[in-house]
């Protein structure tokens, strides 16, 4: 259902675990899905002993992926305007994530009302590992 | 990420779903995406991505009949013949993400929904460039590249703008 701007005020806010405890097998459907084939996200072998990593690690968009689950899930399908994201820290397999947004402005263009989001997903240390914003068209 | 034809197949966007762990039945039943506001299966906001399917030179796929750099018998598929191109590293580590760096930041502007059906246009352009002082992994390179994604009638569907990072040394992780 889209979100209404009369049911909505700034800093409301709506959080979902979007991913419980990412395996190694997500990281191959990413890989497949998207066409990031880059070995850091699913070979062990490269990733350990060429890449120097401690292990494989998630494609980013894996984890803007998932937090965009949380956005459509609030604002409705089809409603989103814009979504952007830095990629602030690495998610490993075993990490679960947290996606929050906040409202952070409500605005009108002509008719049609608009809903600004602050975005941060976060792992299970608390630690963010994607941070931005989203805008959202709304029903009045 | 360039491509001159990128049909959006129900299928893909099934899969795609599934790979960012979204349950979501506008992903995948064609019914119940009949009965939504939008009215037919729709692409999430970032499935525009996956344009590195059909882009011919997208450098992180294994190309048929060539090298690739993640392992087999060897850690690194290019250890098999003279170091050489992107990822080697020259026999010692390759830096960043080992090929093409990681990605920084990633931007979409949404125009209009993009349904499974259409057929996607990809044109990109390169943007800014700039330098940073990081604090672990020496000097960090940016780059940025935006992709426009029109349709089948040549309407822009989606803007994606795409920041990449090369570090001088692999980050040390705790």
């Amino acid at each position: 259902m889209p979100l209404k701007a009369s049911q909505l005020k700034v800093g409301d806010t709506r959080e979902e675990v979007v991913l419980e405890h990412l395996t190694r097998t997500q990281l191959v459907m990413y890989a497949g899905a998207s066409g990031d084939y880059n070995p850091v996200h699913t070979d062990e072998v490269f990733a350990t002993k060429v890449a120097g990593y401690p292990t494989v690690f998630a494609h980013g968009m894996l984890s803007m992926g998932a937090t965009g689950r949380m956005l459509t899930n609030w604002v409705g399908d089809g409603r989103l305007t814009k979504y952007g994201v830095r990629f602030v820290s690495q998610v490993w397999p075993g990490d679960q994530l947290t996606a929050k947004a906040t409202v952070t402005a409500l605005r009108r263009e002509g008719s049609q009302h608009f809903a600004d989001l602050d975005v941060i997903t976060t792992n299970q240390n608390g630690q963010p590992v994607v941070t931005g914003y989203a805008s959202a068209r709304l029903d009045a | 990420m360039a491509a001159d034809k990128f049909p959006v197949e129900a299928s893909h966007i099934l899969m795609f779903a599934r790979a960012i762990n979204d349950p979501n039945p506008i992903y995948s039943d064609a019914d119940y995406a009949a009965k939504s506001e939008v009215g037919a299966i729709i692409a999430p906001p970032t499935f525009t991505q996956s344009s590195a399917q059909f882009d011919p030179d997208y450098f992180l796929r294994p190309k048929i009949g060539q090298a690739w750099f993640g392992s087999g018998k060897e850690p690194s598929g290019l250890q098999r013949r003279a170091p050489s191109g992107e990822g080697s590293g020259g026999g010692g580590r390759p830096s960043g993400a080992a090929a093409g760096g990681l990605h920084a930041e990633q931007h979409f502007e949404y125009h209009q929904p993009l349904r499974a059906g259409d057929v996607l246009t990809a044109t990109t352009r390169p943007g800014k460039t700039w330098e940073r002082e990081g604090k672990r992994g020496g000097k960090l390179h940016f780059s940025e590249s935006v992709t426009e994604y029109r349709n089948q009638n040549g309407e822009l569907v989606v803007t994606a703008r795409g920041v990449g990072v090369r570090t001088e040394r692999v980050i040390e992780q705790k």
